[in-house]
């Protein structure tokens, strides 16, 4: 009995890290190759998750099919937002300065999504409807809601998709030599601003997907990133910062923590344990699980 | 001095305009936008001290805003305590919590601190409303209005905000001008080179962070008597307050005290007004000013409208100071002082190993009182790691390093500066924000704790290396010997009794080279013992007593430079096997 309750929590866990998994590469992939942390990430996954809902609400589309559909006009978004914006921070040259600036500057991003959403469509909750939704798989005593699990599933594609993007096609290679040695890269006639766009692009993409996913089974409101922003920077501090598998492995364990959490905690303090294992990693490795040293960047 | 009288004077000038705006406004949304702009100047200048004076920058300062607003409304909710002695309770937790908060947090650096500084406010916010405190009002005290800090006169609530600000202000001059200041600024510009001056960085980090919580505890308090009335975690510990807060502080402009006046008055009643016009129709406009206020900033503007506004004052009176050459007086070698038997620095069987590279093996060597020791090597000797191990930035991982016959293994570097032991950088590591005077004077405070002398101590040492005319200067004005110069006046500075120059030839001309082998004579001259790294030898064979080999993190040969260069053992490490075989004599 109690071991069943145990791995349905483990399992709870899980499904929703696989999602918090997926978010939060993109924003690790942001951060890996131009050293920025995104703080509007939460923003565009709100955005994704709106997105999502319109093609359901007036294109009938299913949302786990409309979470890929965001991808293409959500790179697009990230790209424009990287040379319209990003791109004009220069810092006067000196590259901390420049990244301290295009910081601040996703603060400011953030602030104009969540506050000019709320303006545009309201800050009234809205959700999609699917028959999954509320239906189970049952495994034995454990049961896996059927929307968190299709949900996990498409999350684990694209996380994949990412990876082969990354280790296995020419640009995803070329963004990776940009993220390790920006100047060595350059002197291989590699166009670093062209990478760090594709990067907050496919960042933004991912983001946008991940929130696709998560408005089937969550409600949609313009200030839902203020309750995942953290959950990223944690999982993404946890695996290293910039480290894309660490990210994903990162995104899991807060899923099983938070799980984990309502065992010994009441619901309100669920993310209590969350920020208590992110202290505890600052402190202890702040290189997080899977990053090769601390960098104090 | 005229110019720090003048500061006090414009502190003066700005409270008073303050007071008469209070006393010439009457419409009461006025007053209230009024105490608006001197709470946020104030909270702007409270982030200013540990973020824009000492760089580090937090995303969570609203923390001590919160303690602040909490503390005090509970204590009149459960102990009928008057707000002004809750006050005081309130600063009181938010310096502790801030100790505490910093002990483990000023471990981390750069981005690190950053985020970790945004998880505090979260928990906070999570466990007031698991206490219960998800909404706590003020109780209504009409009978003690005063008392309890519920006026009815809405320009009570601005002399009161006033007065914090003047309060806010006074400190932050009062850290601007000392010595704290200029520590806090070092440490902003480059922190190694703050610890290798004698600054002990996490002290400093602290006590900023201690003497910026203070102040934001108290616009806490206030803000929830003059303004919210209700205290609720969203609305004390949330996203909004600290935005607010950077808003202020980067339009206005950072690390200066009129940055965050001048972004106060700017944005609170621009988003105010906003608020009031088309805030009906229009929730979250004022986020919407915010966030696009700091994103056309950083594009534009990223230094803030206080630095931009100097720069272009100062563009049309900079005029190209005039450069007098720099000269050394020669020193007679006759009568100079000589190497003594007492051994200053004893280093003994030191071995440092990174991953996969062991960097330094069981080096050991004496230094004596007023000898010039060169420390030669090829490229990847381990020349700098052992300079890295000497003053503190490695902890050797086995050996012993003795400095005034006392065991320093492990001290930070800041600790041995103060004992005496003064290094320079193999790329001159500058304070770039800093005129070269106040570079130097960052050396003079280990020995000055006031400013004037420190200020006096630094331009003796500029003098000493013939650079006295370029203090007022920025060091990205300065050619490669004047910067080389500059950190050697930094280094004298201190009153080291040692000196661990890292290839201070490094990228100088003939001419330059001979200054500066001028300039360490002197230095040796006036008592000062000198370890010295160079990978050339021609320079050090003109300037060292002794010289140590070092390759591959071994001590190759040790001796008087003709005796070690025509060791054949260095000769190989230098030019390789076949050169040995061709050559009989030195291999300069």
């Amino acid at each position: 009995m109690a071991l069943a309750e145990l791995v349905q929590y483990v399992a709870t866990g899980l499904l929703v890290g696989g999602v918090y998994a997926l978010m939060s590469i993109g924003l690790a992939l942001i951060f890996g190759v131009m050293r920025v942390v995104n703080f509007a990430q939460g923003d565009f996954m709100m955005l994704g998750m709106y997105l999502t809902y319109f093609y359901a609400v007036s294109g009938s589309i299913d949302p786990l099919l409309g979470a890929v559909l965001t991808i293409p006009p959500f790179f697009a978004l990230g790209w424009l937002v990287h040379r319209g914006l990003l791109a004009r921070v220069t810092g006067g040259g000196d590259p901390q300065r420049q990244m301290d600036a295009q910081l601040i500057l996703t603060l400011g991003l953030s602030l104009v999504i969540t506050n000019a959403t709320t303006m545009i469509l309201t800050p009234t909750p809205r959700g999609i409807r699917t028959a999954y939704a509320t239906q189970a798989f049952v495994l034995g005593p454990v049961l896996l809601n059927q929307a968190r699990s299709y949900a996990f599933v498409m999350a684990l594609v694209l996380a994949v998709a990412v990876y082969v993007f990354l280790t296995r096609t020419d640009a995803g290679k070329a963004l990776r030599a940009a993220a390790d040695d920006p100047e060595a890269a350059a002197y291989q006639g590699i166009d670093v601003r062209a990478m760090h766009a594709l990067a907050f692009g496919t960042g933004i993409a991912l983001v946008a997907a991940a929130g696709g996913l998560l408005a089937t089974y969550y409600p949609i409101e313009p200030t839902v990133a203020g309750n995942f922003i953290v959950l990223m920077f944690v999982a993404v501090v946890l695996g290293g910062l910039g480290s894309i598998p660490g990210a994903f492995v990162g995104g899991l364990v807060i899923g099983l923590v938070q799980s984990l959490t309502l065992l010994v905690l009441p619901f309100q303090l669920q993310n209590t344990g969350v920020f208590i294992a992110f202290l505890l990693v600052l402190y202890l490795r702040p290189q997080g699980l899977f990053g090769r040293r601390a960098r104090t960047v | 001095m005229p110019s720090r009288s003048r500061g006090w004077l414009a502190i003066a000038a700005v409270v008073a305009a303050g007071g008469v705006l209070t006393l010439v406004i009457d419409e009461r949304y006025h007053h209230r936008v009024l105490t608006l702009v001197f709470l946020w100047a104030a909270m702007g200048l409270a982030w200013n001290i540990i973020s824009g004076y000492a760089g580090q920058i937090s995303f969570g300062h609203q923390v001590f805003f919160g303690i602040g607003a909490y503390v005090t409304v509970l204590l009149v909710v459960k102990l009928g305590l008057t707000p002004w002695i809750g006050m005081i309770v309130a600063v009181a937790v938010a310096v502790l919590a801030a100790v505490l908060i910093g002990l483990p947090t000023f471990r981390l650096a750069g981005i690190y601190f950053g985020l970790a500084t945004l998880a505090y406010p979260l928990i906070f916010r999570i466990v007031m409303d698991w206490l219960g405190y998800q909404e706590v009002a003020l109780p209504m005290k009409r009978e003690h209005q005063a008392w309890f800090m519920q006026f009815t006169e809405p320009r009570s609530f601005d002399l009161l905000a006033l007065g914090v600000l003047a309060g806010t202000l006074v400190l932050s001059r009062v850290i601007e001008t000392s010595r704290l200041g200029y520590r806090l600024r070092a440490i902003r510009e480059n922190e190694q080179a703050a610890e290798a001056m004698g600054v002990d960085a996490f002290r400093g980090k602290m006590a900023a962070y201690m003497l910026s919580a203070a102040p934001a505890a108290v616009v806490g308090a206030v803000y929830i008597h003059a303004i919210l009335f209700i205290v609720t975690p969203e609305a004390v510990f949330g996203l909004l307050v600290i935005s607010q807060t950077l808003v202020v502080c980067l339009v206005g402009g950072t690390g200066t005290l009129w940055g965050p006046l001048i972004g106060a008055a700017i944005m609170v009643p621009v988003s105010e007004v906003l608020d009031a016009t088309v805030g009906d129709r229009l929730p979250g406009i004022q986020g919407v000013v915010y966030g696009a206020a700091l994103v056309l900033f950083m594009m534009y503007a990223p230094e803030g409208v206080y630095w931009r506004l100097r720069q272009a004052l100062h563009r049309r009176r900079d005029a190209p100071a005039a450069r007098s050459p720099i000269a050394v007086a020669p020193v007679d070698e006759t009568t100079a002082a000589r190497p003594t038997a007492t051994v200053l620095l004893d280093v003994r069987g030191v071995s440092k190993s990174f991953i996969g590279l062991q960097a330094l093996s069981d080096v050991g060597f004496e230094v004596r009182e007023r000898e010039i020791l060169g420390v030669i090597g090829p490229n990847g000797a381990g020349k700098t790691t052992l300079f890295n191990v000497l003053n503190g930035f490695l902890t050797a991982d086995r050996g012993e390093v003795r400095f005034l016959g006392e065991a320093v293994t492990g001290q930070r570097p800041s600790a041995l500066c103060r004992r005496g032991l003064g290094r320079t950088f193999q790329v001159v590591r500058t304070f770039p924000r800093l005129t070269v005077l106040e570079n130097v004077m960052v050396g003079a405070f280990v020995r000055e704790r006031a400013v004037g002398r420190a200020q006096a101590a630094a331009r003796v040492a500029l003098s000493r290396v013939g650079v006295a005319d370029r203090a007022g200067l920025l060091p990205s004005s300065l050619t490669t010997l004047e910067l080389r110069l500059m950190e050697l006046a930094r280094c004298l500075a201190t009153s080291p009794k040692l000196v661990l120059l890292d290839e201070p030839l490094a990228g100088l001309s003939a001419d330059g080279v001979d200054i500066m082998i001028g300039m360490i004579r002197r230095v040796r001259a006036d008592g000062v013992t000198v370890v010295i790294i160079e990978h050339t030898m021609q320079a050090l064979l003109r300037l060292a007593d002794r010289l140590i080999v070092l390759d591959q993190g071994r001590r190759l040969a040790e001796g008087a430079p003709g005796q070690v260069t025509r060791d054949p053992a260095v000769i190989e490490a230098y030019l390789g096997k076949r050169w040995l075989a061709r050559m009989g004599s030195p291999a300069c």
